[in-house]
C-alpha cells in the first residue's frame, strides 16, 4: 500500500512509543536490579552490584531455574506431538465434529488460568491421588501441556494448509513408505512450524504461575513460583529483579537461535 | 513465610473445623471444643538415636541450609551433629500441611495456630514429652500450654515464636501520634485514602478487638468467636473503613514500598516491616494501640505416625534451641520462643524491638485462630461465623 | 513397516483415529472431565462444623451468587477491566504491527519481532513489580504524568502491558500473509490509501484482532495478582475465586464463582468461531 510520508512517520512513531511502552519496565528492572534500596525506592539513591553476587551464590533460584527448564521442556514435547496429531487429524481428515475440535484446544488457554488450575487440581487430588501419585514435576507438566497444545497445533495447521498434500502424493507415488514420506517429506515442511509453535509453548510454560501455583506439588519450586515467594521478602526481592534481568537477556538466545535455524518465521509464530 | 503467614492464619480455620470431624458423628462428647475428643496417642517415652533421616513440613524460611544465602544456614551443623539429614518440604497454606501431615511421611511440621487443633483433634499429631527437649525449659512462660498447642495441659509441640499485628503511621504526616486503633476506623480521618489494612479475612479479627474494647455492649469476648450480631458490627465497621483505604497489603515489599512513596501513611504492620521501612530511610513508627493487637504464634509439632521420631525430637530441640531459634527469628522478624536466644542474634537489640521478653506485651495480643461455626470461646447457645464466612463478608466488605 | 504403512494408508478411519485418540483422550477425558467434576462440584456445599464437603445437590451457591450485589459488581467489574485491557491493545498493537509487516524494511522485520517477544521472557510478576515502582507516589508515572496512582485503572494499564505481544503477534502474522502485490493492485486500481484499508487491510485484521483478544480477554479476566499489586482496594473475579479456594477452603463456592468467567468465555468463544476467527488463531 503506497502510504503518504506523514502517515509513515505517523507509524515509525508509534512504533518507537510502543516499544518505549515495552522497554521501560524493563529497563527499570535493569537499574533496580543494582539499587542499593532494598525495596526499590525511586529514584536509586545508591548503586550496588551485591545482588548480582547475591544471585549467584542463590542455590535456590538455579535449582528453580532447572526445575523450569525441566517442565517446560516436558511440556513442549507432549505438546509437540499432541498438537501435531491434532493438525494433521483437523487438516488431512473430514470427520463429524472437527469444527468443534479447534475450539476444545482452544479451552485450556482460553479459560481463566485460576479455573483450568482448580480443576486440574481437585482432579488430581480425586483421582491420582487415589492411585498414589502425588502432585510434583509431572503434575506441573500435565497442566502446562494441556495449555500450550494449542500454539504447536495453530503453527502446524496453518502450515498444513498453505503446503497441501501434492509434495507427499508425489513422494509416495515415486514409492516412498509412509515413514520415508513423513521423514523426508511432510517433517521438513512442518519443521520451522513446530520450532515456532514450541518456542511460544516454552515460553508460555516457563512463565506460568497461576496454574502451577496449582498443579505444583509442595517440595517442587519453578522459576515463578520461587520469584512470587522471593519478591514478596524484603532481603530477597532485588535478588528477583537480578534474575529477571538475566532471563531478559538469556531470553534472546533461544529467540535468535531459532530465527536462524527457521528464518523469520519462526520467531513470529502465530499465538 | 511472612507473605503466606496471614493466609496460613486464615487458612487454619479449615483446620479448626477438621478438628471437629473426626468420624463424622460418631465421636463420644469430649473435652475438644464443642464436644470432640483428642484422639490417645502415646508420648516418646525416652529419647534413642537418631534414625538417619527427619522429614520436615515447613513455612518457607523456617529451615534454611545456606541455599538462600549462605551466612543463613541452620540445618547443615544439625545434619553433622546428629547425622539426621533433614528432607525439608516447603507448604504454602496450612490446608497443604495438615494434607502433608495426614499422608504420614513426615515426622515434623511447624504448624500455625490456625492448623495446630485441627491436627491434633484429627490424631495426626502426638503429645510431645517436653522432658526431653532439652531447650523447652528455656521458652518463654508465655507460649506454653496455650488454646493452639495443648489440650487440657498436655502440650503437643515446640513453640517457635510469635509475633503482633502492630499500627504504624508516618511521623511527618500523621499528628499528632495516634494511640488507638480509632485512627483507622474514624470516617472523618484526614488521612482518607492513605490507609492500608491487611488483606486477609482474618483482619475482621481486628474490628472485632476495636469493637470488643469501644462497644461493650456486644460483648465479644474473644475476636475469633463472632455471633451473628457480633461479626455484623465487626463486618459494617470494616466496610466504613473501606471508604479511608488506599490499598489492602498482603506481603511486606509491597507495603515497605507503600509507606516509603507515601502511598500509605497509616495501617496495621508487623514489626519486621517497620525495622525495613526504618532502615530504608523513611520517617515511620509503629505502636502497640491502647486496645491491645492481634498477632500470631508457630508451633513444631510432631507426627503420629513420625517414622523418625528420635531425630524429629532432635530436631525440635535444634530448631528451639537458643543459636537457630535465634537465627530464625532474625531471618523472620519475629520474637524467638527461647529466652536465651536474645543472647545469639547478631543483632544484640532483635529481642528488645521485638519485645521477645515482654509478657506485658504480649498479654494484649490475641494470636490468630481459626474460626469456626463451634465459638472459640466456649459459648454453646449460639452459633458463631466460620472462617468461610469470614471470607465471603471479606468480599463484601472489599466491594 | 512399509506393509503397516499401506493398510493404514488403505484405512484412514484407522489412521483417524491413530491420531486423535491420544490427544482427544488428554483434552476431553483429562481436561474437560475436570472441568466438569469442577462444576459439578459448585452444587455441593462445605459443612461449617466439619470443613468436609457434603456431596449433595443444592443451589445454595449460586443463589448467594446472585443475592449478594458484590458479586455482579466484581463480575460486571472483572468483564469491565478485559474488555478495557483488550480495546487498549487493539489500539496499540494494530498500527505496531502494520509498520512491522508492511512498513519496516524486510530485514529488520524479525528483529522487531524479537524486540516484541523478548518481554515474555521477563517474568510477568516482576513485570508488574516494576509497574508498581513506576506508579508509585512521586514514582515516574506520578511525576511525569501526574497519575494514575495505584487503583482500577493502573490495573487495566498494567495488564493492556503484559498482554500486548499476545495481540501483536497473531495481528502481524495476519498482515504478513497479506501479499504486497494486493495492496499494490488495489492502488493501481485507484484507491487511495484509506479505500484499500477498509477493503484489502481490515478483512485480514479483523479475524487476527479477534484472536489476539481472547488472550488478551482471558487472560485479564483470570488475573488476581496484578491487581493485588497496582490494584489499591480493587478487586476482581480471580480474587473472589482465589480467596474461597486458598483461604477458606471452600471448593464447592470457589468453583461456584468460577462457572462465571467460564461462562463469559465460553460465549465469547463462540461469538468469535461463528466469525470465523478461530481459522486465523
Amino acid at each position: 500500500m503506497t502510504l503518504s510520508a506523514p502517515a509513515r512517520w505517523a507509524l515509525r512513531a508509534v512504533m518507537a512509543l510502543g516499544l518505549t511502552f515495552i522497554y521501560v519496565p524493563l529497563l527499570l528492572v535493569l537499574i533496580n536490579s543494582f539499587n542499593g534500596d532494598r525495596t526499590f525506592a525511586w529514584p536509586p539513591h545508591d548503586l550496588t552490584t551485591r545482588w548480582w553476587s547475591a544471585a549467584w551464590a542463590n542455590e535456590g533460584a538455579r535449582e528453580a531455574l532447572l526445575t523450569s527448564i525441566r517442565a517446560g521442556l516436558g511440556a513442549t514435547a507432549i505438546a509437540l506431538v499432541l498438537g501435531t496429531m491434532i493438525a494433521f487429524a483437523v487438516q488431512r481428515f473430514a470427520f463429524f465434529g472437527r469444527d468443534t475440535i479447534s475450539l476444545l484446544v482452544l479451552l485450556p488457554i482460553a479459560l481463566p488460568g485460576i479455573v483450568t488450575g482448580i480443576a486440574l487440581d481437585s482432579a488430581w487430588r480425586s483421582v491420582m491421588g487415589d492411585l498414589g501419585i502425588g502432585k510434583g514435576m509431572f503434575s506441573i507438566i500435565v497442566g502446562h501441556a494441556t495449555f500450550c497444545v494449542v500454539t504447536v497445533y495453530n503453527n502446524v495447521l496453518a502450515r498444513l494448509r498453505r503446503t497441501g498434500t501434492n509434495l507427499e502424493e508425489a513422494s509416495a507415488d515415486l514409492g516412498a513408505s509412509g515413514f520415508q514420506t513423513f521423514r523426508y517429506v511432510t517433517f521438513p515442511l512442518i519443521r520451522s512450524a513446530l520450532l515456532a509453535g514450541g518456542l511460544l509453548a516454552f515460553a508460555l510454560s516457563f512463565d506460568e504461575i497461576i496454574v502451577t501455583t496449582f498443579t505444583a506439588g509442595p517440595g517442587v519450586t519453578t522459576l515463578p513460583i520461587w520469584i512470587f515467594n522471593n519478591l514478596f521478602r524484603p532481603n530477597q526481592a532485588p535478588v528477583v529483579n537480578v534474575v529477571a534481568a538475566v532471563l531478559i537477556v538469556l531470553s534472546v538466545i533461544p529467540v535468535w537461535l531459532a530465527q536462524r535455524i527457521a528464518g523469520p518465521q519462526a520467531g513470529a509464530g502465530r499465538t | 513465610m511472612r507473605s503466606g503467614r496471614i493466609l496460613l492464619a486464615a487458612l487454619a480455620a479449615g483446620v479448626l473445623t477438621l478438628a471437629g470431624c473426626g468420624d463424622d458423628g460418631g465421636d463420644p462428647a469430649g473435652s475438644g471444643p464443642g464436644g470432640l475428643t483428642v484422639p490417645k496417642i502415646d508420648e516418646l517415652a525416652a529419647l534413642g538415636a537418631g534414625e538417619g533421616v527427619v522429614n520436615v513440613v515447613s513455612w518457607a524460611g523456617y529451615v534454611e541450609d545456606g541455599s538462600t544465602d549462605k551466612s543463613v544456614d541452620w540445618v547443615t551443623g544439625f545434619e553433622k551433629e546428629t547425622g539426621c539429614q533433614v528432607n525439608n518440604k516447603i507448604a504454602g497454606t496450612s490446608d497443604e500441611m495438615v494434607a502433608l501431615m495426614k499422608t504420614g511421611e513426615y515426622d515434623v511440621v511447624s504448624a500455625s495456630g490456625d492448623a495446630s487443633l485441627r491436627l491434633i483433634y484429627g490424631g495426626d499429631v502426638a503429645p510431645v514429652n517436653t522432658d526431653l527437649l532439652s531447650n523447652y525449659q528455656d521458652v518463654f512462660e508465655g507460649l506454653k500450654n496455650k488454646a493452639w498447642n495443648s489440650v487440657d495441659g498436655v502440650p503437643y509441640g515446640a513453640p517457635h515464636g510469635r509475633g503482633a499485628n502492630l499500627l504504624m503511621y508516618r511521623t511527618d504526616t500523621v499528628t499528632p501520634a495516634p494511640t488507638s486503633w480509632s485512627a483507622v476506623f474514624d470516617p472523618a480521618s484526614p488521612h482518607k485514602g492513605k490507609i492500608t489494612a491487611y488483606d486477609s479475612p482474618i483482619y475482621i479479627a481486628d474490628a472485632a478487638l476495636y469493637l470488643m474494647k469501644t462497644k461493650p455492649e456486644l460483648n465479644i469476648e474473644n475476636p475469633y468467636a463472632l455471633d451473628d450480631t457480633q461479626f455484623q458490627a465487626a463486618v459494617d465497621l470494616l466496610k466504613q473503613q473501606n471508604e479511608l483505604i488506599g490499598e489492602y497489603w498482603s506481603d511486606y515489599t509491597k507495603e515497605v514500598q507503600a509507606f516509603k512513596a507515601g502511598n500509605s501513611v497509616l495501617g496495621t504492620t508487623w514489626q519486621v516491616i517497620t525495622n525495613l521501612t526504618k532502615a530504608d530511610g523513611a520517617p515511620v513508627e509503629a505502636i502497640l494501640p491502647a486496645e491491645g493487637a492481634t498477632g500470631w504464634s508457630d508451633t513444631w509439632m510432631v507426627s503420629a505416625k513420625a517414622q523418625h521420631p528420635h531425630c524429629a525430637y532432635l530436631w525440635m530441640n535444634h530448631i528451639i534451641s537458643p543459636k537457630a531459634n535465634a537465627g530464625v527469628a532474625e531471618w523472620f522478624g519475629e520474637a524467638p520462643a527461647n529466652r536465651l536466644s536474645c543472647a545469639e542474634t547478631k543483632d544484640p537489640n532483635h529481642c528488645a524491638t521485638f519485645h521477645a521478653e515482654d509478657e506485658a506485651y504480649f498479654a494484649q495480643v490475641w494470636y490468630w485462630t481459626t474460626p469456626l461455626a463451634r465459638c472459640v470461646d466456649g459459648r454453646t447457645d449460639v452459633t458463631c461465623k466460620d472462617y468461610a464466612a469470614w471470607t465471603q463478608a471479606w468480599t463484601t466488605i472489599k466491594g | 513397516m512399509a506393509s503397516l504403512g499401506s493398510y493404514l494408508h488403505r484405512h484412514p478411519r484407522l489412521r483417524l483415529a491413530g491420531l486423535l485418540s491420544a490427544p482427544l483422550l488428554w483434552l476431553v477425558v483429562a481436561y474437560l472431565g475436570a472441568l466438569a467434576v469442577l462444576l459439578v462440584s459448585a452444587f455441593w456445599t462445605v459443612n461449617g462444623f466439619t470443613g468436609e464437603v457434603v456431596r449433595q445437590f443444592s443451589l445454595g451457591n449460586f443463589r448467594t451468587l446472585l443475592a449478594e450485589e458484590v458479586y455482579r459488581n466484581v463480575a460486571l467489574r472483572s468483564v469491565g477491566v478485559a474488555a478495557a485491557v483488550t480495546v487498549i491493545c487493539v489500539v496499540v498493537a494494530v498500527p505496531m504491527a502494520f509498520f512491522m509487516a508492511k512498513v519496516a524494511p524486510a530485514g529488520s522485520r524479525h528483529w522487531l519481532v524479537i524486540a516484541i517477544l523478548t518481554p515474555l521472557w521477563a517474568s510477568y510478576l516482576v513485570k508488574a513489580y516494576a509497574w508498581r515502582i513506576l506508579l508509585a507516589n512521586d514514582g515516574p508515572m506520578d511525576t511525569l504524568f501526574g497519575g494514575p496512582g495505584y487503583g482500577l485503572p493502573a490495573t487495566v494499564l498494567v495488564l493492556a502491558y503484559l498482554w500486548l505481544p499476545y495481540m501483536i503477534l497473531p495481528v502481524y502474522a495476519g498482515l504478513e500473509r497479506l501479499p504486497d502485490s494486493l495492496l499494490e493492485a488495489s492502488a493501481d486500481l485507484g484507491a487511495r490509501a484509506g479505500r484499500t484499508f477498509r477493503s484489502v487491510v481490515l478483512p485480514t485484521l479483523v479475524p487476527s484482532v479477534l484472536a489476539g483478544s481472547i488472550f488478551t480477554f482471558s487472560l485479564s479476566l483470570g488475573d488476581y495478582i496484578t491487581v493485588q499489586i497496582v490494584g489499591g482496594k480493587t478487586q476482581l473475579i480471580g480474587n473472589l475465586v482465589y480467596a474461597n479456594i486458598g483461604a477458606a477452603n471452600n471448593l464447592p463456592f470457589a468453583a461456584a464463582i468460577a462457572c462465571v468467567p467460564v461462562l463469559i468465555m465460553v460465549i465469547y468463544l463462540l461469538a468469535v468461531r461463528r466469525s470465523g476467527a478461530l481459522e486465523e488463531l
